[in-house]
């Protein structure tokens, strides 16, 4: 993939922050040139935060137009089905963290959250590729974007995004008190 | 590791990927800044995030975080006509509050040389209005460079310090959102550290006058012009304004067509030409005020039809097309729809604007996807254990039936969403005091409860409570204080116990508040029963609803501790369902289960209790997060 268009979404207090930087140096580091913006609303936690990481020779903007995501990343599962409605291209990849963070809605028993079945048609209905990930005895929930970094280097859908060039970027990301652990789940993801 | 301060003040040049808002800080340090000052807004806060996360003593610079925009516009001003060179920078409103000094600025030789950088927010990512700061430079007689791109950020700052510097004057730096926030890989220069010379240059008999007031306005007014004329034939010759032809020029139908455009919308509009192949011209503008007269003339006479895309107002097409009339050119000049005045102008955006002006040139791209699903919204929400929610809950409570409620700027703003609803109407910081007292005239059927926090009571506020002292006026305003600037990221307030350390309580009593009451918003019983003998009192009463930002409180415990040691749990014998915590106290560590049972994310709650008086059947537990099973 010479351009591509990474879209990734998540609920504030997530993590997203820290896997767009690995992944926009990632990128960097494999050649491409790059450009990306985070976005977040109003709260500090617990509303709806994205990021955008376009790559290729000619970017001019850094944000994702509608319906033109080549990947979609979701740390969440909600999120993962509307970053695959708002954004995804037809035929693109969706990955997703399978965890639940409910919003008011359903907390107050006036919606409901989609079931993994609901993704996997929404997705379905685009061409798309669905890889949901779920990691058994994670240390600590933040680390959820370490293991969906894991499984994007495994499935190298972007040429030279792969685990050696993402975990020399996760060496000179981290904080040293953590990184060991994180190194360790992400050994794990991507089965390297 | 590669770390943000240390290479923000390295010497020699660099080369790294970096937002908007950090490439800033660089030229601020290159350009010799000597003070900057601000009031913490979006999307401006990372500004000031990386000047500060350089260590005061290697910080190249003098920096505070000031009560307001308006003061820190003042601070910055002061400094720079006593020679220092100075920038300011704040949220796009932010300059409504600063505007009754920034509005002066234009009038006055200002000898180090200012530059107000803005961050304006088209598509109201968060802010109040998508307002056009553009008006302002009119208003003032101040130039204004809009960068579209990081290195276009660096490049223009130091553009602007030089030209403030070079011709005594404020210069505007106007970004926007994202372009604050973009990220891209940006080449700064050299930084060459130079010991500042802080001896006050100040020297009103020379370079005066600085009081502009009846007569002596009118000299000033044309010193400014006369400014504005020289900034506008180096805009003439500058590269900042140039002219891009991506994919070379021809004419379609016998016509040579142009776009003239700023900003990111200009970025927006490359991608749709390189996307379109379409071979037309494209005038982008970097120092957009004063318009460049003479390359735009060019430009008009150079096409048969130019079209005008610009992000919110129309402010270039206006005065484009007067140059046009008074020039009597004939190129046609084209327009955006009215759809287009407001909101962001992406690359999608545009390419429709391209549409409609020229649909034989950009026919529509075929065969792509349309999204029609809905999924369920995500409204934002206060953090779990904050005390804004718990004064909420409890307020509500005691309300009684009419009440209005009046919200102002801050997280608490989040109380008029559902389902607390506490907060009908707002305005701007600093306003629900005006506003409350303004309610309460004549009004003897509905009580009026204003609220009000903690850094905006010090920015803003004071004036409404002064006047609400002085009249009496009767309503019921809380200070929802949680002792710091927490929306934007935790910035130290007057406030702040490790900032100002200035006692709201003191101050108001000073004032002469005569009813205060200061309350844990833990306390619901006792906030609640406050909150009703307050209303009871005719005239003007205040509640200080206190509690520390438990988001910075439980990042700090997790940082020593690894995880809260607290953990709420749900007794399911006596939970009867009454969904009093999950749908009305609305904490979202509150999970319903399909079966609609009720439990606790683990990851989500923190422990901190404040949940517990909302079950009518006491079934909320706080445990040991240890003790309780996973």
């Amino acid at each position: 993939m010479k351009e591509a268009n990474i879209y990734l979404c998540g609920v504030g207090g997530q993590g997203i922050g820290m896997l767009s930087e690995v992944l926009i140096r990632a990128c960097m580091e494999a050649g491409y040139d790059v450009m990306g913006c985070d976005t977040h609303g109003l709260a500090q936690r617990g509303g709806v935060v994205q990021s955008h990481l376009r790559i290729g020779e000619h970017i001019y903007t850094p944000l994702v137009p509608d319906g033109e995501a080549d990947i979609v990343i979701a740390l969440e599962r909600l999120e993962a089905m509307r970053g695959a409605l708002e954004m995804l291209r037809e035929g693109g990849s969706v990955i997703y963290y399978n965890t639940t963070y409910q919003p008011m809605r359903v907390r107050s028993g006036a919606m409901q959250y989609p079931s993994q079945s609901d993704v996997e048609e929404t997705v379905k209905k685009l061409n798309g590729n669905l890889h949901a990930v779920e990691l058994e005895g994670l240390p600590d929930p933040r680390m959820q974007n370490v293991a969906l970094l894991g499984r994007l280097a495994e499935l190298e859908l972007i040429e030279g995004l792969n685990a050696a060039v993402i975990r020399s970027v996760l060496k000179s990301v981290l904080p040293e008190h953590v990184l060991e652990k994180n190194l360790e789940v992400f050994s794990r993801a991507s089965n390297s | 590791m590669e770390r943000l301060p240390d290479l923000l003040i390295q010497e020699a040049p660099w080369a790294g990927l970096v937002m908007g808002n950090h490439a800033l800080v660089r030229a601020m340090i290159e350009a010799g800044t000597m003070v900057v000052s601000t009031y913490p807004g979006s999307p401006t806060p990372e500004i000031a995030e990386a000047i500060t996360s350089i260590a005061p003593e290697k910080r190249p610079m003098y920096f505070e975080y000031s009560v307001n925009e308006k003061v820190a516009s003042e601070v910055a001003f002061g400094a720079a006509i006593n020679g220092h060179p100075s920038a300011v920078f704040f949220k796009s409103v932010g300059l409504n509050v600063a505007s009754d000094s920034v509005v002066q600025f234009g009038l006055m030789h200002i000898e180090g040389g200012l530059v107000v950088i803005l961050g304006d927010d088209p598509g109201v990512n968060s802010s109040q209005n998508e307002q056009d700061n553009r008006h302002f430079c009119r208003m003032s007689y101040i130039p204004m460079f809009e960068p579209a791109t990081p290195n276009e950020v660096y490049l223009m700052y130091l553009e602007a310090a030089r030209l403030a510097q070079r011709r005594h004057m404020a210069v505007f730096l106007r970004l926007t959102t994202h372009v604050c926030h973009a990220r891209e890989k940006v080449s700064f220069g050299q930084y060459i550290p130079q010991e500042f010379d802080w001896s006050p240059h100040f020297d009103s008999s020379k370079e005066g006058p600085y009081i502009a007031i009846t007569k002596t306005v009118f000299p000033m007014k044309a010193r400014a012009l006369d400014r504005l004329g020289l900034v506008e034939a180096e805009g003439d010759e500058s590269p900042v304004n140039a002219v891009l032809e991506p994919n070379g020029v021809s004419a379609s139908l016998g016509l040579l067509r142009g776009v003239i455009s700023a900003s990111l919308p200009a970025m927006s509009l490359m991608e749709n030409l390189k996307d379109s192949g379409a071979q037309l011209r494209l005038l982008k503008l970097g120092l957009s005020y004063p318009l460049p007269r003479k390359k735009i003339l060019d430009f008009l006479r150079r096409h048969d039809e130019v079209l005008i895309v610009e992000e919110l107002d129309r402010v270039m097409e206006a005065e484009i097309k007067m140059l046009a009339y008074d020039n009597e050119i004939h190129c046609a000049i084209f327009s955006r729809s009215d759809e287009f005045l407001s909101g962001e102008l992406t690359s999608s955006r545009t390419m429709q604007i391209l549409r409609q002006t020229w649909p034989e040139i950009f026919t529509p791209k075929l065969g792509r996807r349309t999204v029609e699903a809905s999924v369920v919204p995500r409204t934002p929400l206060m953090c779990p254990g904050c005390g804004h929610r718990a004064a909420f809950y409890a307020i509500k409570k005691a309300l009684p039936e009419g009440a209005i409620t009046v919200a102002d700027i801050g997280c608490h703003t989040m109380g008029s969403f559902e389902p607390y609803k506490m907060g009908e109407v707002m305005l701007c910081m600093g306003a629900s005091s005006g506003i409350g007292s303004g309610l309460a005239l004549g009004n003897r059927e509905r009580r009026v409860l204003s609220f009000i926090g903690d850094s905006t009571l010090f920015h803003a506020g004071l004036p409404g409570i002064v006047n609400a002292v002085q009249y009496d006026h009767d309503f019921l305003l809380v200070v929802m204080d949680n002792g710091i600037t927490a929306m934007t990221g935790h910035q130290l307030n007057a406030g702040s116990p490790e900032g100002g350390n200035i006692s709201i309580e003191d101050t108001l009593k000073a004032l002469g508040v005569k009813h205060i009451r200061s309350i844990d918003c833990y306390k619901k019983d006792e906030l609640g029963t406050a909150v009703r003998e307050a209303l009871e009192i005719k005239g003007f009463k205040v509640i200080i609803a206190q509690h520390p930002c438990m988001l910075q409180f439980s990042r700090k415990t997790i940082r020593k501790l690894g995880e809260m040691p607290g953990l709420m749990s749900i007794d399911a014998e006596k939970c009867e369902k009454a969904y009093e915590c999950s749908s009305v106290f609305d904490c979202p560590s509150f999970v319903r289960g399909e079966d609609g049972s009720i439990s606790v994310h683990r990851e989500l709650c923190i422990g901190d209790g404040s949940c517990r008086p909302s079950c009518p059947h006491t079934a909320l537990e706080l445990k040991k997060r240890k003790e309780s099973a996973r």
